[in-house]
């Protein structure tokens, strides 16, 4: 099992987010679906301990999150925000800046190729890149670490229609070329399907049906 | 040592002339501030006035005592008047305690153990006195862009958390800008002595009769000095400060609001 959520509940002042999850996730690509404020967000946060609940454990691959190094739980599992997020300088400087933290070479060109980005994009800088590239080199970022698994929040939701489906492209082509598991958020139900191999539903923070089987 | 000037209250009072201009523009120009000008009036009197009092008992007595003591309250209100400007940075008081203490203490100590000023009550009071107070300035000015930053670059800041950065490699960005605005206004009010605004140290020696040669020295001592205590005040606030926004597991905690 890849994730499993134990009675996990998460308060955001006096709002209950989430409300006693208890559900696994398997290898391979997970959707975590449902309306605005249903908690998605908030759920792929616990998953690489960017938060903690309040109740309730979370297990990467069997061990309670708490118990791995944050540090290195959060380069395994990467997570790639909703919106992009780059630190200034160039689209290398970006791709390279975790890995270099870990102490590691980045191959920048490999790290934009498996994004759907080439190598051209190295030496622009980031802050004039579109969303969509943007978006990307987020991507590739998070895959110069080297993950074994990926979360994903709204991956496309900043997108247009046709660069919507050139990253849902290369999160299929990832999954083929890398064996990566995804979890990723949406709340749009015919990207759920096209992506994922099993489905989480959330409302309200809570679960509403787990593991709902996706027409393939 | 220069001759002493005598000043009559009758002369003070004269001044409140400029004050009532000051209050009749605002009147004219309905900016609504003849209550704030007032306030501003009696409180730089009563509150110079009783200072003025405890200086002359504290050069008479000439004891270290009375002026650590002194200094000790400069930076306890310091630490408070700051505070009212970091409203966004959480358990922001004893960062700037301990910056205000430490930007005094450190800058006060080297003058003294450099030989620039005598261990004395009327020469560490009023530098102690404008060392506290600038680096006060600048650790709430520091602090107020903190705060401002960590809320508008939440996003960053997890996404760079996320790739398994540390707080301090996730929060470095805020940082250099909160502590570049703490510093700047010094520096740049620095770099325009002498040609845009004469400093307040030289003018007082100037108008107390003192050689301009002289007065420039001084006043050239205190910008360096100064220069030294707003760096250590604005960086040492910060990087106390900066930790309360993360938990112990490396999180950017749910700001209020």
């Amino acid at each position: 099992m890849l994730f499993e959520c134990a009675q996990v509940s998460f308060r955001r002042g006096e709002t209950l987010v989430l409300d006693g999850l208890t559900f696994g996730i398997e290898e391979g690509s997970t959707c975590i679906a449902g309306p605005s404020g249903a908690g998605k967000s908030t759920l792929l946060r616990l998953l690489n301990r960017l938060a903690d609940p309040a109740v309730g454990t979370v297990r990467y691959r069997g061990r309670d999150v708490r118990d791995y190094d944050v540090l290195a739980l959060r380069r395994e599992v990467g997570l790639v925000p909703q919106l992009p997020a780059l630190l200034d300088g160039t689209v290398a400087m970006n791709v390279g800046f975790g890995a270099r933290l870990a102490g590691r070479v980045t191959d920048v060109s490999t790290a934009l190729d498996l994004a759907g980005l080439d190598e051209g994009f190295a030496d622009r800088p980031a802050g004039r890149l579109s969303v969509g590239e943007q978006q990307r080199v987020m991507l590739a970022r998070a895959l110069a670490l080297q993950p074994r698994a990926l979360l994903l929040d709204e991956p496309t939701s900043a997108l247009d229609e046709s660069s919507k489906a050139a990253v849902e492209a290369t999160l299929l082509d990832l999954r083929e070329r890398l064996s990566l598991s995804f979890v990723f958020v949406t709340h749009e139900l015919a990207q759920a399907e096209r992506l994922a191999d099993s489905i989480v539903w959330l409302d309200h923070g809570r679960l509403t049906a787990d593991r709902a089987p996706v027409p393939r | 040592m220069i001759a002493a000037i005598e000043i009559t209250l009758g002369q003070v009072a004269s001044t409140l002339v400029l004050v009532a201009v000051a209050v009749a523009v605002s009147v004219w120009q309905r900016a609504d501030l003849e209550r704030d000008i007032g306030i501003a009036v009696i409180r730089s009197f009563v509150q110079l006035t009783a200072i003025g009092y405890v200086i002359e008992v504290i050069f008479d007595e000439d004891n270290l005592g009375f002026v650590v003591a002194l200094l000790a309250a400069m930076v306890l209100f310091g630490a408070f008047t700051a505070r009212s400007r970091a409203r966004k940075v959480p358990g922001a008081l004893i960062p700037l305690l301990l910056a205000l203490a430490l930007a005094g203490a450190t800058t006060l100590g080297l003058v003294l153990a450099l030989g620039v000023f005598e261990p004395e009550a009327r020469y560490v009071v009023p530098v102690g006195g404008m060392v506290i107070g600038n680096a006060m300035t600048a650790a709430a000015v520091a602090l107020n862009r903190l705060g401002d930053d960590v809320a508008d670059s939440a996003n960053q800041i997890e996404a760079t958390l996320a790739l398994g950065a540390t707080t301090t490699q996730a929060i470095r960005p805020v940082l250099r800008r909160s502590l570049r605005s703490g510093m700047i206004p010094l520096i740049d009010s620095t770099k325009t002595t002498g040609l845009i605004f004469f400093p307040g140290t030289m003018v007082g020696m100037l108008l107390a009769g003192a050689a301009p040669a002289d007065a420039v020295r001084l006043q050239l001592i205190l910008l360096y000095v100064l220069l030294g205590s707003v760096a250590l005040g604005a960086l040492t606030s910060v990087l106390l400060a900066y930790r309360n926004f993360f938990t112990p597991a490396q999180q950017l905690r749910e700001l209020p609001g």
